[in-house]
């Protein structure tokens, strides 16, 4: 449900995600140089990965996904930290560059690699939930 | 450096803050079956994404060009989102949805590429008049 609260709270998530993104992206650039979109490429994977280990924590705990926190963290934070507009600006640069197997190769690597991290994600984070709260009694 | 940050922070607070509306919308009137939500959000967002460049490109001295970070990696970045896609793949998935899961990753890329192309042709028909 769409409320006054849950809105300010992905506002704020999405500001935070949105900066640590520059940062990330910014990190990477540096060291991986700007011919191939290697800060996007980093920032949307580990993006997945993470929120594919939130919904394993909510599911392992039976919390609810219409809630403050998973809006914050979810929607707002890890949402507004992977972005898919840089993701198809490059790769549709990289095709006017004449680099069609570097598009094509962008945009495959995001997609299926997206995908995996977030089962790989979700799994981690559902076996870690689950062996604690069993630990925990 | 830090007007950039500054820049990003705000415009991603009001990218998400529209797409979180935009998905509570969708989801509403259209029904929890499909993520119309983010795939709107994420089509949308790359044809503006890629008119707001080209603009920026042609206009070096305008608006956009001038508040490039708080529309580009700002706006366009939170509005979008690529982790939520992933993630919605996954729940299809999980649903014992896997046709429609692999429905919603081709439609969704096809989208992308084929918003951030669109955009790109309307901001440069709009320069050569």
């Amino acid at each position: 449900m769409l409320t006054a609260t849950g809105l300010i709270g992905v506002m704020l998530g999405g500001a935070v995600g949105a900066m640590l993104r520059l940062w990330v992206g910014n990190a990477v650039t540096r060291r991986a140089g700007t011919r191939f979109p290697w800060g996007t490429l980093v920032v949307n994977l580990s993006a997945a990965f993470l929120l594919g280990v939130a919904f394993g924590v909510w599911q392992a705990l039976e919390m609810s996904l219409d809630s403050l926190g998973w809006e914050v963290a979810a929607v707002g934070l890890l949402g507004g930290y992977s972005t898919v507009s840089s993701l198809s600006l490059q790769t549709l640069t990289l095709w006017q560059q004449t680099r069609r197997q570097a598009a094509i190769g962008y945009l495959l690597i995001s997609a299926t690699g997206g995908i995996a991290v977030a089962v790989l994600g979700y799994l981690t984070g559902y076996e870690t939930s689950d062996a604690l709260a069993q630990a925990l009694g | 450096m830090l007007k950039a940050y500054a820049a990003v922070g705000l415009g991603g607070a009001l990218g998400a803050g529209l797409r979180h509306v935009i998905a509570m919308s969708a989801w509403q009137t259209l029904g929890p079956w499909f993520p119309w939500g983010t795939l709107m959000v994420n089509v949308i967002g790359s044809g503006l994404i890629a008119w707001l460049a080209a603009h920026a490109l042609t206009h070096p001295q305008g608006h956009v060009s001038r508040w490039h970070h708080f529309w580009l990696a700002g706006f366009c970045g939170g509005f979008t989102t690529f982790s939520l896609f992933s993630l919605e793949a996954l729940l299809l998935w999980q649903r014992g949805q896997a046709v429609l899961a692999a429905f919603y990753v081709l439609l969704s890329v096809s989208g992308w590429i084929l918003g951030a192309y669109v955009g790109h042709i309307l901001a440069s028909q709009k320069h050569r008049h």
